[in-house]
């Protein structure tokens, strides 16, 4: 039990705190909209080799860890930097998995080419709703149960859709679309890979809850009413007191996550054991996380934003860009009540695995929808 | 990062688990809810024999504070009694840390016994959450002092052998200046106890005290510094020494419940899609819960004072479990207002229990509110409110 980061993860914090300070930050968030991306700043992130760090050194990355990815994606957050780096990190991860990993080439590594990653199925030969679709190059999505890759288009930026967290979304067609991996490893490969974003994108919302409570507690502290600050205010002081238990507990569940993710590469079975609280599988830890962390960004931009009175939604102050992506990321994978019905699927189907086996019967093959055999 | 627990403190949790599974009966369970005290001496007895008790001392012996974690844990996540021994181990833990050589053999070894209980005796009918304010008077009189008051919230006081008592020795001073704790006999002649009954199942008490003389040997700390030592007591019991994972056997029984019940739309419960989230949410709250817990175990076996991130645990643990009862016993209908041993009740009467017991953790040890203030003062450093 250990819960400092190592002293390689604190210096992946402090450069990369320096890095988005200096590069990012709300007001190049705002610059950027409503497409949400800072090409200026995604050049400049070329330079600390950040693109191809989560891949293993023999493929050519610099083999960092889920957790470390977890630490630079919680200070992206924190400045709501707008680069697509979770995306086209976890996509390099999947290339470089696959049996040729040839897709994940130099260009990709270096993030001078940007992939990304379609996170629901492709409907009718569409990806819809790619998350960083308006800006990547290439494409990884799931069509049936083949695992393709677009090519890349000249009209990329035509195909943004205006969103709420002026993320830089896009549909993306397939057609041309050429097959990486077919069959179950090819929908298991999606899986884990959704599982990272699932992960990092956790992290990145610790970060945005984070510097929204900042954000808030500081404008209490200077904003004056009734001739004393709002935040000597209790009514006030117990909105914002809410929260630090909160962000952290999603902090904490969020490093679990990785440290389970970092334990399945490493060969490691995770346990599912709902009666007991003892969990360590990496699917169940990664959709929780992800759950935990969209409730406490969702409550904490929404607590600060409300302290902020009538400035909280202006255009000027900085909490409504915090705000808007908060929600957009929370929700642009599912709706988190799916998501805790499908976590409930594997909690219950395991269990019921588990007493079946311990009743020397065959294991029923459960169904995920009802976790019933 | 590492959550794992590492190779000693895995072993232990074994040895608790094999110790429950031996002494944990129906027996013992049945027994606790049915006389209101959740506190069990042969239970107790037997953890001391088994050599698990000295480790249950915060600050005591080898053990370390994640592994106290542990201990309590597996006693509340297995339902056993131990209200009474969590009271006992962190006085136990006081006098370790701040007691004479005179406390550590009159009681601190008999503690060790698990034949012996403390209660604490610090709310009053007047001061509750403002317990600094509290008038139960000690004064002097040669080597001895004379005690008068009422303590309120006394639990567990028809069953110990001493209460930690704060009193006011100097009304002259600002109000957390005067105050002095003591550990007091309970046998001794001018102590009265009367029984206050709860809606939940667990009983409690009122104590009146009244001319007790008690020698100076039995004061704990300074004389005027008895906020120090409720300092140090708080710290203890806010976190790790249970009271963090309630709702953990709540998901077993709603689960166990849901499994059988017929649900009205078809099917059995389990397959109620609204049900499911929120088992699910109930899953993940006791992860939350469980990580903020460990977190204040990990300071304090690092060498910290774990007082915020202990508030911080106590606030989601406690309101996450309000509410996730509040879910079930709605979604149990009647039946989940049916007691233990009604034809019927839904999980056996256990959604009832829960839903009788969740009010009382968001209060006793701290309320919400006041552990609110905590965080909005000390963490968020937000101007003082009151």
């Amino acid at each position: 039990m250990d819960l400092n980061l190592t002293e390689d993860q604190e210096t992946i914090c402090e450069v990369f705190a320096a890095f988005f300070d200096g590069e990012t930050g709300p007001a190049r968030a705002r610059s950027a909209e409503p497409l949400g991306f800072d090409a200026t700043a995604w050049e400049r992130l070329l330079e600390t080799g950040a693109p191809g760090m989560g891949v293993a050194e023999a493929v050519g990355g610099g083999g960092a860890s889920l957790a470390d990815l977890a630490v630079v994606a919680t200070e992206a957050g924190s400045r709501i930097a707008p680069l697509p780096l979770v995306d086209h990190i976890v996509t390099t991860r999947l290339l470089a998995r696959l049996a040729d990993p040839s897709a994940c080439n130099d260009d990709v590594l270096a993030g001078s080419a940007i992939v990304g990653l379609a996170l629901r199925p492709a409907t009718r030969g569409i990806a819809r709703t790619v998350p960083n679709g308006a800006v990547a190059h290439r494409v990884v999505a799931l069509d049936g149960d083949r695992l393709v890759i677009d090519q890349h288009t000249d009209n990329l930026l035509d195909a943004h859709l205006a969103n709420h967290g002026c993320l830089p979304l896009a549909h993306r067609d397939l057609a041309d679309a050429e097959t990486l991996a077919e069959g179950p490893a090819a929908v298991a490969a999606h899986a884990r890979a959704v599982d990272e974003w699932r992960t990092l994108t956790a992290a990145t919302l610790v970060g945005m809850a984070r510097e929204a409570l900042v954000l808030g507690v500081n404008y209490v502290k200077e904003r004056e009413q009734f001739g004393r600050p709002v935040g000597s205010f209790q009514a006030v002081q117990h909105l914002l007191a809410d929260l630090p238990g909160l962000i952290d507990g999603a902090h904490l569940l969020t490093a679990k996550a990785a440290w389970a993710g970092d334990r399945a590469t490493a060969g490691i079975a995770g346990t599912l054991d709902v009666d007991a609280n003892d969990v360590t599988d990496f699917p169940v830890l990664a959709a929780m996380s992800l759950v935990a962390a969209g409730e406490a960004a969702v409550l904490a931009t929404d607590r600060s934003l409300h302290v902020h009175g009538g400035y909280g939604f202006s255009e000027e102050y900085d909490i409504q860009l915090y705000y808007r992506r908060a929600r957009a990321l929370t929700w642009l994978l599912d709706d988190p009540a799916r998501e805790c019905r499908r976590l409930a699927g594997m909690f219950l189907a395991a269990d019921d695995n588990r007493l079946a086996a311990s009743a020397h019967h065959d294991s029923p093959q459960a169904n995920p929808e009802t976790g019933r055999s | 990062m590492d959550f794992s627990l590492g190779e000693r403190t895995e072993a232990f949790r074994v040895e608790v688990r094999a110790f429950l599974d031996e002494h944990l009966t129906a027996d013992v369970i049945e027994r606790m809810h049915a006389s209101g005290t959740f506190n069990d001496k042969d239970f107790n007895g037997a953890l001391a024999e088994a050599g698990l008790l000295a480790g249950a001392v915060p600050g005591y012996g080898d053990r370390d504070p994640i592994e106290l974690y542990v201990l309590f844990n597996e006693l509340e996540k297995a339902g056993a009694p131990y209200d009474g021994l969590a009271v006992t181990m962190l006085v136990a833990g006081v006098i370790h840390a701040m007691g004479t050589d005179f406390h550590h053999t009159e009681v601190l070894e008999r503690l060790l016994t698990g034949e012996f209980n403390c209660c604490l005796g610090y709310s009053e009918p007047d001061h509750g959450s403002d317990v600094a304010a509290i008038t139960t008077k000690a004064v002097r009189d040669g080597d001895e002092w004379v005690i008068d008051g009422q303590k309120m919230w006394t639990t567990m006081a028809h069953e110990a052998d001493w209460v930690i008592l704060l009193t006011r020795t100097n009304p002259d001073v600002p109000k957390h200046k005067g105050l002095t704790m003591f550990l007091v006999p309970m046998g001794l002649p001018g102590i009265e106890v009367q029984p206050v009954p709860t809606m939940a199942s667990e009983r409690t008490n009122a104590t009146f005290y009244s001319g007790v003389r008690v020698g100076d040997e039995w004061r704990l700390g300074e004389v005027d510094g008895g906020w120090a030592v409720m300092g140090v007591a708080l710290a203890f019991e806010r976190g790790v020494m249970g009271g963090t994972n309630p709702a953990v056997p709540l998901l077993n029984h709603v689960r166990n419940w849901a499994a059988e019940a017929p649900s009205p739309d078809g099917g059995t419960m389990l397959d109620d899609p609204l049900l499911r989230e929120r088992l699910a949410r109930t899953a993940m709250a006791n992860q939350v819960s469980q990580l903020l817990t460990l977190r204040a175990a990990w300071i304090a076996a690092t060498g910290g004072l774990p007082g915020l991130e202990g508030s911080m645990a106590k606030l989601y643990a406690t309101e996450r479990y309000q509410q996730a009862v509040g879910w079930f016993q709605q979604m149990a209908g009647a039946e989940g207002l049916l007691s233990f041993g009604v034809d019927g009740a839904a999980a056996d009467g256990w959604i009832d229990y829960d839903g009788r017991h969740s009010p009382v953790v968001t209060i006793y040890g701290g309320t919400t509110e006041i552990n609110r203030n905590n965080v909005a003062e000390r963490h968020l450093g937000l101007p003082r409110a009151r």
